[in-house]
């Protein structure tokens, strides 16, 4: 596959559209379907232009029937295709959670081998623009759950772009997710931007004193909130997990390992989320070079409200991720 | 067992005497399974499909090698017509590595991609719209082909149901569904959980051409299906068929069967598809006792065969459990 | 003032850890004195009631001098505990409360115990309400508390060492008592940081810091080395004498010994050198008792003193009290504690001044040989360098051997090179023949 030359600064969204461009042209297999994603050009404005430019067929708008059509695209893939099948964002796609645990995750091994899903499901996630409970759910520490499906989190323009390619490619159901809040993020982009892998976590920032492990949304945060704590003498490493299942153990085990300190930063509600499963992989791999308790800033267990300060309060921010650390540094949890 | 189309015009002996074969070879096929399974052989569920033979013989008749079948739990006749082996089919049951799905699966997850037989799926209209999505593949990529979807008339209550309606005849999909309507969705009689229990207007609701057919009439089952499917695969979009039949025995292995009389299980009996359909041979001087005697005892040879298989496998190492979780090749 | 030390004139009293009026019972650590050495503490050696403090905090007097008066218990198991003894007691309770800086929680008012066993208790952290008491009238002593550390299967009440995983590590690694950190943690929790805060203060300070004081007192450290050694060259006329013995056998019994034991239980071989000395002490006694005087005089007893080389520079060497009657587990046990706390300072007088004989294993260092100055007024000492491989010979075949190069330094004028030889083939045969290791008596 090779690059397209765009321009150099390009926003998340325009990074994904160009991925999706991409694999449109250079395999046939691959089509788009989902809920406006052509006529009105996609939710979150994805998709804009690329019924113009592929048809009707390949940029496919589906009735408001979640289950029918991840299914649909389940089936396909089981018939030779490639979708890309978009749900228009993580709260949905409950609707359709029958056909992707219940098939996506299972044919290949139901099947003994026979049948393997190549289905990409995309979806937009996460909270903080004040629309309330049934749309501001972060569900993929649920679904890294699975086994059988691989669950993706992207959180730079690079990594969209270059995710959607992998995700296209690989044989089996993988659930991206895009945090509805990064889609205008800007970064430059390389212009012979490459596919990347879908299954290691990266160190954004390097540390020796704390390790702060997050992904998608509160990338942003999590590196902000390192940049004041080096302020005050605290050198924080980054780490961006970019794939949620498979979790890159090794690399957050290195880094804890380094630091003797970590805490997971996750807009899922704490109990039972991704972050339980980080804290105890930590405490399983690395419990001798602990020096605090592992330390977890998720979303308050509450509905998300509506009400500005209320949501704020309730989501993970730069402040309550600071003061963890700082908590880790003198020992505490 | 091989897969003949019928002749339009009359029934021919040779033809007449496929279906009996095919359908006593489910039948007692099943009849094998309840043994197995009461002895501990058979583990799990297991849902047997007596006394609805005419429904996947007949169906089966109108498809053709590269067509696909998309099954439900109750799914070994649709295998067994199909052409899936029967060894494999009761090696699977048997949990061994020589099963279809090399035991992973069980009864309820029969899977053959040499013969396009797409796997029985546990979740009630859980199949619906993955046949939908192959629909959609073979239309994308421009091949003739009908993928065969059968479900019990539990399905139509489920939303994926009518969601998968609407898709198939929105998109103009070649689909052919296959409701057998048993009338007891598990232990749930029609009536009590459909406003409408008229299942084919349900479907011509969304603009699908549907006829109700006498599931228990082979050759009635295989006229019609002929009929759908030639006008699928001509891209003529979905068909529906609803193939009124009856389950003589339980749902499952548990079921004590509580919700209906035992009446009326005799009732239907007398309307058993292989018995009547033999009656019918016999009247047209097809078959006569040495000839059925034939097909018994190449039927039981073939269950035998199929008992020694499954006996004979091997059970898949436990240290390759974790293989099949995502693909070995390419990841 | 006890002597700590053969060279030892005088000492700085620099804490007092009880007051009039405090019960005190046999072994308890009543003072804190300050040597040119170290700082050690002090034991009382009778049971009873400080009268008077004679002495006070910071004076420097010789030794000799009385540092406080104690009304010796009449008939122990016939004094009732009177209201007025506990009513002290409880004063006394108070007195530790308000120099406490962590309590632990529990009906403290009611539990009787030595101000020694308080502090003690409250140092490692341990629930004196799960302690039995033995001594006048059922109060705790310092000696019950530090059974109930000792034992290790003992269910521990409130009072855990709390500590991360991570500074429990280092502090084992770097050879520091955790249980002597302050913890700034949670809940008192020892971090890695208070690690490092213990090893710095351990270590001398730049000489621009308020921690002046402390390097003075390394300097004063070094220099009273030096005086002995210097000493112990110029006055005690040493011969030397080395064996090299075959550690198969030992090694081999280690392995197997080691095999039944928990990892935190496991033997070193010094464990083994240490008891084959002792042993060997024993059978040639002239090589175990001090010179006084122009006399020998004879230890009964053998109290083997360790080499132990502290971190900040110098060296000590304390002594296991009858280490022959220790089999290597406990000889090993107690080399463990003897190491933690030369390093953390806080040896008893005793041990300073109790050394018949000593051993310095300097193996760790990668010699293979040593040649020792012996601790005036102790008349031997005995080396070992390290295991090495070496060609040997075995009932005329040749193969190779694990082997070890033992050296006695021993003063002439109480032995000669006969008694000392008979002594180096004493610790070769106890070498040789492991199981003998394990006598007791």
């Amino acid at each position: 596959m090779t690059a397209s030359k765009i321009a150099t600064r390009t926003t998340y969204r325009d990074a994904l559209r160009e991925a999706i461009r991409e694999a449109l042209h250079a395999d046939e297999r691959v089509f788009l379907m989902g809920e406006d994603v052509g006529r009105y050009g996609g939710c979150y404005a994805v998709s804009k232009g690329l019924l113009e430019e592929f048809g009707p067929e390949r940029i496919r708008d589906t009735p408001l029937s979640e289950s029918a059509f991840v299914g649909a695209g389940i089936g396909a893939a089981l018939n030779g295709m490639r979708p890309i099948v978009e749900i228009m964002t993580v709260n949905f796609s409950l609707l359709a959670l029958d056909q992707i645990v219940n098939n996506a995750a299972t044919i290949l091994h139901m099947s003994g081998g026979q049948y393997n899903v190549p289905i990409v499901i995309r979806m937009p996630t996460g909270a903080g623009r004040q629309v309330a409970a049934q749309h501001s759910h972060s569900l993929e520490g649920w679904y890294a759950h699975i086994p059988g499906i691989r669950v993706v989190a992207p959180a730079t323009v690079p990594d969209v772009r270059g995710m959607l390619w992998t995700a296209i490619e690989n044989p089996d159901p993988v659930l991206m997710f895009e945090h509805a809040a990064l889609y205008n993020m800007e970064d430059d982009l390389a212009e012979d931007a490459a596919p990347v892998d879908l299954d290691r976590a990266a160190v954004r920032r390097v540390g020796s004193d704390i390790s702060l492990i997050t992904y998608g949304g509160t990338l942003g945060k999590t590196a902000e909130a390192a940049e004041q704590l080096a302020r005050d003498g605290i050198e924080a490493e980054v780490i961006d997990l970019r794939s949620l299942r498979p979790l890159d153990t090794e690399t957050i085990v290195a880094s804890v390992a380094k630091t003797h300190r970590a805490v997971i930063v996750d807009e899922g509600w704490r109990s039972g989320s991704i972050s339980a499963e980080i804290s105890a992989r930590i405490v399983e791999r690395c419990f001798y070079e602990l020096d605090a308790p592992v330390g977890r800033v998720c979303t308050v267990e509450v509905p998300i409200p509506y009400a500005k300060h209320l949501e704020e309060r309730a989501l993970p921010q730069v402040a309550g991720i600071v003061a963890a650390a700082n908590r880790a540094v003198t020992g505490g949890g | 067992m091989t897969i003949q189309s019928a002749v339009h015009s009359g029934p021919s002996a040779a033809h007449g005497l496929t279906l009996f074969r095919e359908m006593l070879g489910i039948r007692r096929f099943e009849e094998k399974c309840a043994e197995l399974y009461s002895v501990g052989k058979i583990r799990g569920f297991l849902h047997l499909y007596v006394g609805e033979e005419a429904v996947a013989v007949g169906v089966t008749q109108a498809l053709t090698p590269e067509d696909a079948v998309v099954s439900t739990y109750r799914e070994h006749g649709h295998a067994l017509a199909r052409g899936v082996a029967a060894g494999p089919i009761l090696a699977e049951m048997y949990g061994k590595v020589e099963g279809c799905s090399r035991g992973r699966g069980g009864s309820m997850h029969i899977f053959d991609a040499s013969k396009r037989f797409v796997g029985g799926n546990a979740i009630v209209g859980g199949g619906l719209p993955l046949a939908v999505g192959m629909a959609l593949a073979d239309k994308l990529r421009g091949i003739e082909r009908v993928t065969a979807c059968f479900f019990g008339e539990g399905a139509v209550a489920e939303g994926e149901f009518h969601e998968s309606m609407n898709l198939a005849a929105l998109w103009s999909l070649p689909v052919l569904f296959c409701c057998e309507n048993n009338l007891y969705a598990m232990g749930t009689a029609l009536a009590r959980s459909e406003s409408q229990t008229d299942i084919a207007l349900k479907a011509a609701n969304y603009e699908i051409p549907a006829w109700p057919v006498d599931g228990m009439d082979v050759e009635a089952v295989e006229h019609l299906a002929h009929h759908a499917a030639e006008s699928v695969r001509a891209g003529g979009g979905p068909c529906f068929l609803e193939l009124r039949t009856y389950r003589f025995r339980a749902h499952s292995m548990y079921d004590p069967e509580l919700y209906r009389e035992k009446s009326e299980v005799e009732e239907w009996k007398k309307r058993d598809p292989i018995a009547n359909f033999v009656s019918i041979l016999r009247e047209r001087g097809h078959a006569d006792e040495a000839i059925i005697a034939d097909v018994e005892s190449e039927v039981a040879r073939m269950v035998e065969q199929a008992v020694a298989f499954a006996e004979a496998g091997t059970l898949e190492p436990e240290e390759e459990l974790e293989r099949f979780v995502l693909s070995e090749v390419g990841q | 003032m006890p002597a700590l030390g053969a060279e030892m004139d005088a000492g700085t009293l620099v804490r007092w850890l009880v007051k009039a009026g405090d019960r005190v019972a046999t072994g308890d650590i009543v003072a804190e004195v300050e040597t040119d050495k170290a700082t050690v503490q002090v034991e009382v050696f009778e049971a009873g009631v400080i009268e008077s403090l004679l002495v006070p905090e910071g004076e420097r007097v010789p030794v000799g001098t009385p540092l406080a008066r104690v009304k010796a218990a009449t008939d122990i198991s016939a004094v009732p505990v009177s209201p007025t003894a506990r009513r002290l007691v409880t004063v006394g309770n108070d007195a530790a409360a308000t120099t406490a800086t962590r309590e632990p929680a529990g009906p403290a008012a009611t539990v009787h115990a030595t101000p020694t066993a308080r502090r003690l208790a409250q140092e490692l952290r341990i629930d004196l309400g799960g302690v039995l008491g033995t001594g006048v009238g059922g109060v705790i002593t310092r000696a019950d508390v530090e059974g109930v550390a000792r034992a290790p299967s003992q269910p521990v009440a409130a009072g855990r060492l709390l500590a991360s995983p991570f500074a429990r590590r280092i502090a084992r690694d770097r050879g520091i008592d955790i249980s002597a950190v302050q913890g700034t943690g949670p809940a008192g929790a020892v971090i890695a940081a208070d690690i490092a805060r213990e090893e710095s203060r351990a270590r001398p300070a730049p000489a621009t810091t308020p921690l002046l004081a402390a390097a003075t007192r390394t300097d004063a450290r070094r220099r009273a080395i030096a005086a002995a050694m210097e000493r112990s060259k110029r006055e005690i006329p040493h011969y030397y004498l080395g064996a090299t013995v075959d550690m198969t056998n030992a090694l081999d019994w280690l392995a197997r010994e080691n095999a039944k034991r928990p990892v935190s239980g496991r033997i070193l071989y010094a464990a083994l050198l240490m008891k084959a000395v002792a042993l060997a002490a024993r059978e040639l006694p002239e090589l175990n008792g001090y010179w006084v005087d122009g006399s020998f005089r004879q230890s009964a007893a053998v109290h083997l003193g360790v080499a132990i080389s502290l971190r900040e520079g110098g060296l000590v060497a304390p002594a296991i009290h009858d280490a022959d009657r220790m089999d290597p587990g406990q000889l090993m046990a107690a080399l463990r504690d003897l190491a933690a706390r030369a390093r953390a300072g806080s040896l008893r007088s005793s041990e300073m001044s109790d050394p018949t004989i000593t051993v310095t294993n300097l193996g760790e260092q990668g010699v293979e040989t040593v040649f020792p100055i012996i601790f005036a007024p102790q008349v031997a000492i005995v080396g070992f360098g390290r295991i090495v491989e070496r060609p040997w010979a075995v009932k005329g075949m040749l193969s190779v051997s694990p082997v070890i190069t033992a050296s006695l330094a021993a003063d002439h004028r109480s032995s000669d090179g006969h008694r000392g030889g008979l002594f180096l083939r004493a610790i070769e045969r106890f070498l040789m023949e492991p199981e003998s290791l394990c006598r007791t008596t």
